[in-house]
Protein backbone atom coordinates (compact mmCIF):
# COMPACT_ATOMS: atom_id res chain seq x y z
CA UNK A 1 0.00 0.00 0.00
CA UNK A 2 1.39 3.36 -0.96
CA UNK A 3 1.48 6.07 1.65
CA UNK A 4 -0.78 9.09 1.43
CA UNK A 5 2.22 11.36 1.31
CA UNK A 6 3.98 9.85 -1.60
CA UNK A 7 5.06 12.65 -3.96
CA UNK A 8 3.21 13.24 -7.18
CA UNK A 9 3.84 14.94 -10.50
CA UNK A 10 1.86 18.18 -10.43
CA UNK A 11 1.06 20.87 -12.96
CA UNK A 12 0.56 24.43 -11.72
CA UNK A 13 -1.34 26.56 -14.22
CA UNK A 14 -1.40 30.30 -13.55
CA UNK A 15 -0.79 33.30 -15.78
CA UNK A 16 0.59 35.16 -12.79
CA UNK A 17 4.29 34.70 -12.10
CA UNK A 18 4.06 35.39 -8.35
CA UNK A 19 1.27 32.86 -7.94
CA UNK A 20 3.15 30.28 -9.99
CA UNK A 21 6.26 30.67 -7.85
CA UNK A 22 4.30 30.61 -4.61
CA UNK A 23 2.42 27.45 -5.51
CA UNK A 24 5.21 25.56 -7.20
CA UNK A 25 7.83 26.29 -4.52
CA UNK A 26 5.32 25.41 -1.82
CA UNK A 27 4.56 22.08 -3.49
CA UNK A 28 8.22 21.35 -4.15
CA UNK A 29 8.92 21.91 -0.47
CA UNK A 30 6.31 19.22 0.21
CA UNK A 31 8.28 16.84 -1.96
CA UNK A 32 6.32 16.95 -5.21
CA UNK A 33 7.68 17.28 -8.71
CA UNK A 34 6.14 20.40 -10.22
CA UNK A 35 5.80 21.72 -13.77
CA UNK A 36 4.19 25.05 -14.59
CA UNK A 37 2.15 26.49 -17.44
CA UNK A 38 1.33 30.15 -18.04
CA UNK A 39 -2.02 29.69 -19.72
CA UNK A 40 -4.66 27.13 -20.61
CA UNK A 41 -3.26 26.31 -24.02
CA UNK A 42 0.18 25.60 -22.64
CA UNK A 43 -1.38 23.52 -19.87
CA UNK A 44 -3.23 21.26 -22.32
CA UNK A 45 -0.09 20.84 -24.41
CA UNK A 46 1.83 19.69 -21.33
CA UNK A 47 -0.99 17.43 -20.15
CA UNK A 48 -1.04 15.68 -23.52
CA UNK A 49 2.67 14.88 -23.67
CA UNK A 50 3.50 14.16 -20.04
CA UNK A 51 1.66 12.28 -17.34
CA UNK A 52 0.44 14.22 -14.30
CA UNK A 53 -1.20 13.16 -11.03
CA UNK A 54 -2.85 16.48 -10.27
CA UNK A 55 -3.46 19.92 -11.78
CA UNK A 56 -3.76 23.18 -9.86
CA UNK A 57 -5.69 25.42 -12.19
CA UNK A 58 -6.23 29.18 -12.10
CA UNK A 59 -9.59 30.40 -13.40
CA UNK A 60 -8.68 33.86 -14.75
CA UNK A 61 -6.21 33.44 -17.60
CA UNK A 62 -5.68 34.82 -21.09
CA UNK A 63 -5.62 32.55 -24.19
CA UNK A 64 -7.71 29.84 -22.60
CA UNK A 65 -9.20 30.27 -19.13
CA UNK A 66 -9.64 27.75 -16.33
CA UNK A 67 -13.20 26.82 -17.31
CA UNK A 68 -12.18 25.98 -20.84
CA UNK A 69 -9.26 23.86 -19.65
CA UNK A 70 -11.48 22.08 -17.13
CA UNK A 71 -14.18 21.37 -19.73
CA UNK A 72 -11.64 20.15 -22.27
CA UNK A 73 -10.07 17.80 -19.74
CA UNK A 74 -13.41 16.40 -18.60
CA UNK A 75 -14.40 15.62 -22.17
CA UNK A 76 -11.11 13.94 -23.02
CA UNK A 77 -11.01 10.25 -21.99
CA UNK A 78 -7.23 10.48 -21.66
CA UNK A 79 -7.34 13.49 -19.34
CA UNK A 80 -10.61 13.25 -17.43
CA UNK A 81 -9.16 11.13 -14.64
CA UNK A 82 -6.56 13.69 -13.64
CA UNK A 83 -7.94 15.52 -10.61
CA UNK A 84 -8.09 19.29 -10.94
CA UNK A 85 -7.97 21.70 -8.01
CA UNK A 86 -9.14 25.20 -8.88
CA UNK A 87 -7.14 28.06 -7.45
CA UNK A 88 -8.85 31.41 -7.18
CA UNK A 89 -9.04 34.59 -5.19
CA UNK A 90 -11.67 34.89 -2.50
CA UNK A 91 -14.01 37.05 -4.56
CA UNK A 92 -14.34 34.42 -7.28
CA UNK A 93 -16.38 32.04 -5.16
CA UNK A 94 -19.21 31.89 -7.72
CA UNK A 95 -16.81 30.77 -10.42
CA UNK A 96 -15.32 28.18 -8.08
CA UNK A 97 -18.71 26.71 -7.30
CA UNK A 98 -19.38 26.45 -11.03
CA UNK A 99 -16.09 24.59 -11.52
CA UNK A 100 -16.74 22.13 -8.73
CA UNK A 101 -20.20 21.50 -10.18
CA UNK A 102 -18.61 20.89 -13.56
CA UNK A 103 -16.32 18.28 -12.08
CA UNK A 104 -13.31 19.94 -10.48
CA UNK A 105 -11.99 17.92 -7.58
CA UNK A 106 -11.60 20.74 -5.09
CA UNK A 107 -10.55 24.39 -4.75
CA UNK A 108 -8.05 26.55 -2.93
CA UNK A 109 -8.13 30.26 -2.23
CA UNK A 110 -5.15 32.42 -3.11
CA UNK A 111 -2.84 33.33 -1.48
CA UNK A 112 -2.72 29.69 -0.59
CA UNK A 113 -2.34 28.59 2.99
CA UNK A 114 0.42 25.94 3.04
CA UNK A 115 -1.34 23.66 5.51
CA UNK A 116 -4.51 23.68 3.45
CA UNK A 117 -2.44 23.19 0.31
CA UNK A 118 -0.78 20.12 1.76
CA UNK A 119 -4.06 18.65 2.96
CA UNK A 120 -5.99 19.20 -0.27
CA UNK A 121 -3.18 18.07 -2.53
CA UNK A 122 -2.49 14.91 -0.56
CA UNK A 123 -6.18 14.05 -0.33
CA UNK A 124 -6.59 14.45 -4.09
CA UNK A 125 -3.47 12.44 -4.84
CA UNK A 126 -4.61 9.66 -2.53
CA UNK A 127 -8.03 9.55 -4.15
CA UNK A 128 -6.43 9.37 -7.58
CA UNK A 129 -4.15 6.54 -6.46
CA UNK A 130 -7.12 4.56 -5.19
CA UNK A 131 -8.97 5.11 -8.46
CA UNK A 132 -5.90 4.10 -10.46
CA UNK A 133 -5.47 0.95 -8.39
CA UNK A 134 -9.14 0.12 -8.75
CA UNK A 135 -8.93 0.58 -12.49
CA UNK A 136 -5.78 -1.52 -12.72
CA UNK A 137 -7.52 -4.25 -10.80
CA UNK A 138 -10.52 -4.18 -13.10
CA UNK A 139 -8.32 -4.12 -16.16
CA UNK A 140 -6.86 -7.42 -14.97
CA UNK A 141 -10.26 -9.02 -14.92
CA UNK A 142 -12.17 -7.25 -17.63
CA UNK A 143 -11.98 -5.27 -20.82
CA UNK A 144 -11.29 -1.56 -20.81
CA UNK A 145 -14.97 -0.94 -21.67
CA UNK A 146 -16.20 -2.90 -18.68
CA UNK A 147 -13.68 -1.29 -16.35
CA UNK A 148 -14.75 2.15 -17.56
CA UNK A 149 -18.42 1.25 -17.26
CA UNK A 150 -17.93 0.05 -13.71
CA UNK A 151 -16.11 3.22 -12.72
CA UNK A 152 -18.62 5.40 -14.56
CA UNK A 153 -21.68 3.91 -12.91
CA UNK A 154 -19.97 4.25 -9.55
CA UNK A 155 -20.66 0.62 -8.64
CA UNK A 156 -24.36 0.99 -8.03
CA UNK A 157 -25.31 -2.23 -6.34
CA UNK A 158 -28.65 -2.71 -8.13
CA UNK A 159 -29.48 -6.04 -9.76
CA UNK A 160 -31.10 -6.83 -13.10
CA UNK A 161 -32.03 -9.71 -15.40
CA UNK A 162 -29.52 -10.14 -18.19
CA UNK A 163 -29.15 -12.69 -20.98
CA UNK A 164 -25.61 -13.86 -20.66
CA UNK A 165 -23.23 -16.78 -20.98
CA UNK A 166 -21.53 -18.07 -17.88
CA UNK A 167 -18.25 -19.97 -17.93
CA UNK A 168 -16.61 -22.06 -15.26
CA UNK A 169 -13.07 -23.35 -15.69
CA UNK A 170 -10.98 -25.58 -13.50
CA UNK A 171 -7.64 -27.37 -13.55
CA UNK A 172 -8.05 -31.16 -13.37
CA UNK A 173 -6.62 -32.82 -10.23
CA UNK A 174 -4.96 -29.65 -9.12
CA UNK A 175 -4.71 -30.73 -5.50
CA UNK A 176 -2.42 -33.62 -6.38
CA UNK A 177 -0.31 -31.30 -8.57
CA UNK A 178 0.11 -29.04 -5.58
CA UNK A 179 1.31 -31.91 -3.46
CA UNK A 180 3.99 -32.94 -5.95
CA UNK A 181 5.88 -29.65 -6.16
CA UNK A 182 7.19 -26.71 -4.15
CA UNK A 183 4.52 -24.19 -3.00
CA UNK A 184 6.31 -21.39 -4.87
CA UNK A 185 6.15 -23.42 -8.10
CA UNK A 186 2.45 -24.01 -7.61
CA UNK A 187 1.72 -20.31 -7.16
CA UNK A 188 3.89 -19.44 -10.14
CA UNK A 189 2.08 -22.03 -12.24
CA UNK A 190 -1.29 -20.63 -11.21
CA UNK A 191 -0.28 -17.06 -11.96
CA UNK A 192 1.10 -17.91 -15.40
CA UNK A 193 -1.96 -20.00 -16.13
CA UNK A 194 -4.42 -17.29 -15.03
CA UNK A 195 -2.57 -14.64 -17.02
CA UNK A 196 -3.07 -16.65 -20.22
CA UNK A 197 -6.67 -17.63 -19.52
CA UNK A 198 -7.76 -14.10 -18.56
CA UNK A 199 -6.16 -12.84 -21.72
CA UNK A 200 -8.41 -15.17 -23.73
CA UNK A 201 -11.50 -14.12 -21.74
CA UNK A 202 -10.87 -10.40 -22.03
CA UNK A 203 -10.02 -10.74 -25.74
CA UNK A 204 -13.49 -12.14 -26.26
CA UNK A 205 -15.39 -9.47 -24.31
CA UNK A 206 -15.67 -11.51 -21.15
CA UNK A 207 -15.26 -10.51 -17.53
CA UNK A 208 -13.63 -12.72 -14.92
CA UNK A 209 -15.61 -12.15 -11.79
CA UNK A 210 -14.68 -14.93 -9.43
CA UNK A 211 -11.46 -16.65 -8.64
CA UNK A 212 -11.29 -19.56 -6.28
CA UNK A 213 -8.24 -21.73 -5.91
CA UNK A 214 -7.45 -23.02 -9.39
CA UNK A 215 -10.91 -22.30 -10.78
CA UNK A 216 -12.66 -19.20 -12.00
CA UNK A 217 -15.96 -17.95 -13.30
CA UNK A 218 -16.37 -15.59 -16.24
CA UNK A 219 -19.39 -13.76 -17.65
CA UNK A 220 -20.07 -12.83 -21.27
CA UNK A 221 -22.79 -10.33 -22.21
CA UNK A 222 -22.71 -8.48 -18.88
CA UNK A 223 -22.15 -5.90 -17.49
CA UNK A 224 -21.74 -4.66 -21.08
CA UNK A 225 -24.41 -6.20 -23.32
CA UNK A 226 -23.25 -8.14 -26.36
CA UNK A 227 -25.67 -10.05 -28.58
CA UNK A 228 -22.89 -12.43 -29.52
CA UNK A 229 -22.16 -13.47 -25.93
CA UNK A 230 -22.65 -17.22 -26.61
CA UNK A 231 -20.19 -17.23 -29.47
CA UNK A 232 -17.81 -15.01 -27.48
CA UNK A 233 -17.82 -17.46 -24.58
CA UNK A 234 -17.13 -20.45 -26.81
CA UNK A 235 -14.43 -18.64 -28.76
CA UNK A 236 -12.81 -17.72 -25.47
CA UNK A 237 -12.92 -21.39 -24.43
CA UNK A 238 -11.30 -22.45 -27.69
CA UNK A 239 -8.63 -19.78 -27.32
CA UNK A 240 -8.02 -21.00 -23.77
CA UNK A 241 -7.42 -24.57 -24.94
CA UNK A 242 -5.05 -23.30 -27.65
CA UNK A 243 -3.14 -21.18 -25.14
CA UNK A 244 -2.99 -24.13 -22.78
CA UNK A 245 -1.16 -26.14 -25.45
CA UNK A 246 1.48 -23.39 -25.62
CA UNK A 247 1.59 -23.24 -21.84
CA UNK A 248 2.10 -27.00 -21.54
CA UNK A 249 4.82 -26.98 -24.20
CA UNK A 250 6.67 -24.35 -22.17
CA UNK A 251 6.16 -26.31 -18.98
CA UNK A 252 7.49 -29.47 -20.65
CA UNK A 253 10.55 -27.61 -21.93
CA UNK A 254 11.32 -26.59 -18.35
CA UNK A 255 10.57 -30.10 -17.10
CA UNK A 256 7.64 -28.76 -15.15
CA UNK A 257 4.23 -30.27 -14.59
CA UNK A 258 1.64 -30.04 -17.38
CA UNK A 259 -2.04 -29.44 -16.74
CA UNK A 260 -5.44 -30.25 -18.17
CA UNK A 261 -8.50 -28.07 -17.78
CA UNK A 262 -12.24 -28.42 -18.00
CA UNK A 263 -14.51 -25.62 -19.22
CA UNK A 264 -18.29 -25.56 -18.86
CA UNK A 265 -20.55 -22.94 -20.45
CA UNK A 266 -24.28 -22.33 -20.06
CA UNK A 267 -26.35 -19.48 -21.46
CA UNK A 268 -29.63 -17.91 -20.44
CA UNK A 269 -31.18 -15.42 -18.10
CA UNK A 270 -29.16 -14.54 -15.02
CA UNK A 271 -29.55 -12.03 -12.24
CA UNK A 272 -26.57 -9.74 -12.46
CA UNK A 273 -25.41 -7.02 -10.13
CA UNK A 274 -22.92 -6.05 -7.51
CA UNK A 275 -22.86 -7.94 -4.29
CA UNK A 276 -20.99 -6.93 -1.21
CA UNK A 277 -20.70 -3.54 0.39
CA UNK A 278 -19.66 -0.16 -0.95
CA UNK A 279 -16.12 -0.94 0.16
CA UNK A 280 -15.79 -4.42 -1.11
CA UNK A 281 -18.07 -5.40 -3.94
CA UNK A 282 -17.91 -7.78 -6.83
CA UNK A 283 -19.93 -7.99 -10.01
CA UNK A 284 -21.64 -11.32 -10.06
CA UNK A 285 -24.38 -13.39 -11.64
CA UNK A 286 -26.66 -15.81 -9.89
CA UNK A 287 -29.44 -18.09 -11.01
CA UNK A 288 -30.07 -21.41 -12.63
CA UNK A 289 -27.82 -20.71 -15.62
CA UNK A 290 -24.85 -20.17 -13.30
CA UNK A 291 -25.63 -23.39 -11.48
CA UNK A 292 -25.89 -25.27 -14.77
CA UNK A 293 -22.55 -23.94 -16.02
CA UNK A 294 -20.88 -25.12 -12.81
CA UNK A 295 -22.44 -28.60 -13.17
CA UNK A 296 -21.40 -28.85 -16.81
CA UNK A 297 -17.85 -27.91 -15.93
CA UNK A 298 -17.72 -30.69 -13.32
CA UNK A 299 -19.02 -33.10 -15.96
CA UNK A 300 -16.05 -32.45 -18.30
CA UNK A 301 -13.98 -34.83 -16.19
CA UNK A 302 -16.44 -37.69 -16.57
CA UNK A 303 -16.97 -37.00 -20.26
CA UNK A 304 -13.22 -36.65 -20.94
CA UNK A 305 -13.85 -33.47 -22.88
CA UNK A 306 -12.18 -30.10 -22.40
CA UNK A 307 -15.09 -27.86 -23.39
CA UNK A 308 -18.76 -28.62 -22.78
CA UNK A 309 -21.74 -26.35 -23.42
CA UNK A 310 -25.51 -26.49 -23.00
CA UNK A 311 -28.13 -26.37 -25.76
CA UNK A 312 -28.83 -22.63 -25.31
CA UNK A 313 -25.17 -21.86 -25.90
CA UNK A 314 -25.00 -24.17 -28.92
CA UNK A 315 -27.96 -22.38 -30.52
CA UNK A 316 -26.01 -19.12 -30.56
CA UNK A 317 -23.02 -20.51 -32.46
CA UNK A 318 -22.21 -20.04 -36.13
CA UNK A 319 -21.84 -23.14 -38.31
CA UNK A 320 -18.08 -23.03 -38.41
CA UNK A 321 -17.79 -24.01 -34.74
CA UNK A 322 -18.06 -27.80 -34.60
CA UNK A 323 -20.01 -29.37 -31.78
CA UNK A 324 -20.81 -32.96 -30.88
CA UNK A 325 -23.97 -33.98 -29.02
CA UNK A 326 -23.35 -35.99 -25.85
CA UNK A 327 -27.07 -36.48 -25.22
CA UNK A 328 -29.09 -35.32 -22.25
CA UNK A 329 -27.73 -35.58 -18.76
CA UNK A 330 -29.79 -35.31 -15.59
CA UNK A 331 -27.60 -33.59 -13.05
CA UNK A 332 -28.19 -34.20 -9.39
CA UNK A 333 -30.59 -31.70 -7.91
CA UNK A 334 -31.97 -30.66 -11.31
CA UNK A 335 -35.57 -31.23 -12.37
CA UNK A 336 -34.91 -31.56 -16.09
CA UNK A 337 -32.13 -33.22 -18.07
CA UNK A 338 -29.76 -30.89 -19.90
CA UNK A 339 -28.67 -31.48 -23.46
CA UNK A 340 -24.86 -31.29 -23.50
CA UNK A 341 -22.55 -30.65 -26.44
CA UNK A 342 -18.79 -30.97 -26.67
CA UNK A 343 -16.96 -28.28 -28.61
CA UNK A 344 -14.09 -29.65 -30.64
CA UNK A 345 -11.47 -27.04 -31.33
CA UNK B 1 -1.57 53.56 6.38
CA UNK B 2 1.76 51.77 5.86
CA UNK B 3 2.40 50.77 2.26
CA UNK B 4 3.12 47.17 3.14
CA UNK B 5 1.14 45.44 5.86
CA UNK B 6 3.89 43.89 7.99
CA UNK B 7 1.71 41.14 9.36
CA UNK B 8 0.67 39.91 5.92
CA UNK B 9 4.22 40.20 4.62
CA UNK B 10 5.62 38.25 7.57
CA UNK B 11 3.05 35.53 7.05
CA UNK B 12 4.06 35.33 3.42
CA UNK B 13 7.71 35.10 4.45
CA UNK B 14 6.81 32.29 6.80
CA UNK B 15 4.83 30.46 4.13
CA UNK B 16 7.42 30.87 1.42
CA UNK B 17 10.43 30.48 3.65
CA UNK B 18 13.19 33.06 3.72
CA UNK B 19 14.79 31.18 0.83
CA UNK B 20 12.53 32.39 -1.86
CA UNK B 21 10.91 35.56 -0.56
CA UNK B 22 13.48 37.41 -2.69
CA UNK B 23 12.47 35.43 -5.75
CA UNK B 24 8.84 36.30 -5.05
CA UNK B 25 9.54 40.02 -4.60
CA UNK B 26 11.59 40.06 -7.80
CA UNK B 27 8.85 38.29 -9.70
CA UNK B 28 6.34 40.88 -8.54
CA UNK B 29 8.57 43.85 -9.30
CA UNK B 30 9.26 42.32 -12.69
CA UNK B 31 5.68 41.40 -13.56
CA UNK B 32 3.56 44.19 -12.06
CA UNK B 33 4.85 46.93 -14.44
CA UNK B 34 3.68 44.72 -17.34
CA UNK B 35 0.22 44.47 -15.80
CA UNK B 36 0.06 48.23 -15.34
CA UNK B 37 1.28 48.78 -18.88
CA UNK B 38 -1.32 46.30 -20.15
CA UNK B 39 -3.98 48.23 -18.26
CA UNK B 40 -2.85 51.45 -19.93
CA UNK B 41 -2.95 49.80 -23.38
CA UNK B 42 -6.34 48.26 -22.64
CA UNK B 43 -7.62 51.64 -21.53
CA UNK B 44 -6.36 53.29 -24.73
CA UNK B 45 -7.85 50.56 -26.94
CA UNK B 46 -11.02 50.28 -24.79
CA UNK B 47 -10.38 46.58 -24.20
CA UNK B 48 -12.49 46.17 -21.07
CA UNK B 49 -11.77 42.45 -20.67
CA UNK B 50 -7.99 42.84 -20.78
CA UNK B 51 -8.21 45.81 -18.41
CA UNK B 52 -10.26 43.80 -15.93
CA UNK B 53 -7.98 40.76 -16.09
CA UNK B 54 -4.81 42.76 -15.53
CA UNK B 55 -6.40 44.71 -12.69
CA UNK B 56 -7.45 41.40 -11.20
CA UNK B 57 -3.91 39.99 -11.36
CA UNK B 58 -2.39 43.12 -9.89
CA UNK B 59 -4.94 43.12 -7.06
CA UNK B 60 -4.24 39.47 -6.31
CA UNK B 61 -0.46 40.02 -6.16
CA UNK B 62 -0.70 43.23 -4.17
CA UNK B 63 -2.78 41.45 -1.56
CA UNK B 64 -0.31 38.57 -1.45
CA UNK B 65 2.46 40.99 -0.37
CA UNK B 66 0.27 43.03 1.93
CA UNK B 67 0.37 46.07 -0.39
CA UNK B 68 -3.09 46.88 0.84
CA UNK B 69 -3.59 50.31 -0.70
CA UNK B 70 -2.40 49.15 -4.12
CA UNK B 71 -4.68 46.14 -3.79
CA UNK B 72 -7.69 48.33 -3.04
CA UNK B 73 -7.00 50.62 -5.98
CA UNK B 74 -6.65 47.65 -8.33
CA UNK B 75 -9.79 46.08 -6.94
CA UNK B 76 -11.78 49.25 -7.58
CA UNK B 77 -10.58 49.32 -11.20
CA UNK B 78 -11.32 45.62 -11.65
CA UNK B 79 -14.82 46.23 -10.35
CA UNK B 80 -15.40 49.19 -12.68
CA UNK B 81 -14.25 47.14 -15.67
CA UNK B 82 -16.54 44.34 -14.62
CA UNK B 83 -19.38 46.87 -14.83
CA UNK B 84 -18.13 47.75 -18.31
CA UNK B 85 -17.08 51.16 -17.08
CA UNK B 86 -13.70 52.49 -18.24
CA UNK B 87 -14.51 56.03 -17.11
CA UNK B 88 -11.84 55.80 -14.49
CA UNK B 89 -10.67 59.42 -14.24
CA UNK B 90 -7.12 59.62 -12.87
CA UNK B 91 -7.34 56.33 -10.97
CA UNK B 92 -4.72 54.58 -13.11
CA UNK B 93 -2.27 57.42 -12.41
CA UNK B 94 -2.97 57.13 -8.68
CA UNK B 95 -2.42 53.37 -8.93
CA UNK B 96 0.90 53.84 -10.75
CA UNK B 97 2.15 56.11 -7.94
CA UNK B 98 0.96 53.65 -5.30
CA UNK B 99 2.86 50.88 -7.06
CA UNK B 100 6.07 52.93 -7.23
CA UNK B 101 5.94 53.61 -3.50
CA UNK B 102 5.07 50.01 -2.63
CA UNK B 103 7.82 48.66 -4.87
CA UNK B 104 10.41 50.91 -3.21
CA UNK B 105 9.40 49.55 0.15
CA UNK B 106 9.41 45.94 -1.10
CA UNK B 107 12.91 46.35 -2.51
CA UNK B 108 14.07 47.29 1.00
CA UNK B 109 12.45 44.17 2.40
CA UNK B 110 14.55 41.78 0.37
CA UNK B 111 16.74 39.68 2.62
Amino acid sequence: MRSAHEPGHLLVVDDNKVNRILLSRGLEQQGHKVDTAENGKQALEKLRVDSFDLVLLDIEMPEMNGYQVLETCLQDPELRDIPIIMTSSLDEIDSVVKCVELGAEDYLNKPVNPILLRARVNASLEKKRLRDEQRKLFRTFATKEVADELLRTGFSLGGEYVNASVMFADIRSFTSIGEKQEPADTIELLNNYFALMFEAIVNNNGTVNQLEGDGFMAIFGAPIRHDGHREHAVRAALEMTELLKVFNAEQAAQKKVQIKIGIGIASGRVIAGYTGTQHRATYTCVGDTVNTAARIEKYTKEAHKAVLIDRHTKEGLPNNIEVESLGSILFQGKQLPIHIFAVNG
Amino acid sequence: MPLIDQQIFNELKQISGADFINELIDAFLDDAPNMIQNMQIALDTKDVESFRRNAHSLKSNANTFGATELGLLAKELEFMAKENNLDIGNRLEVLKKAFEKASEELKGMRI
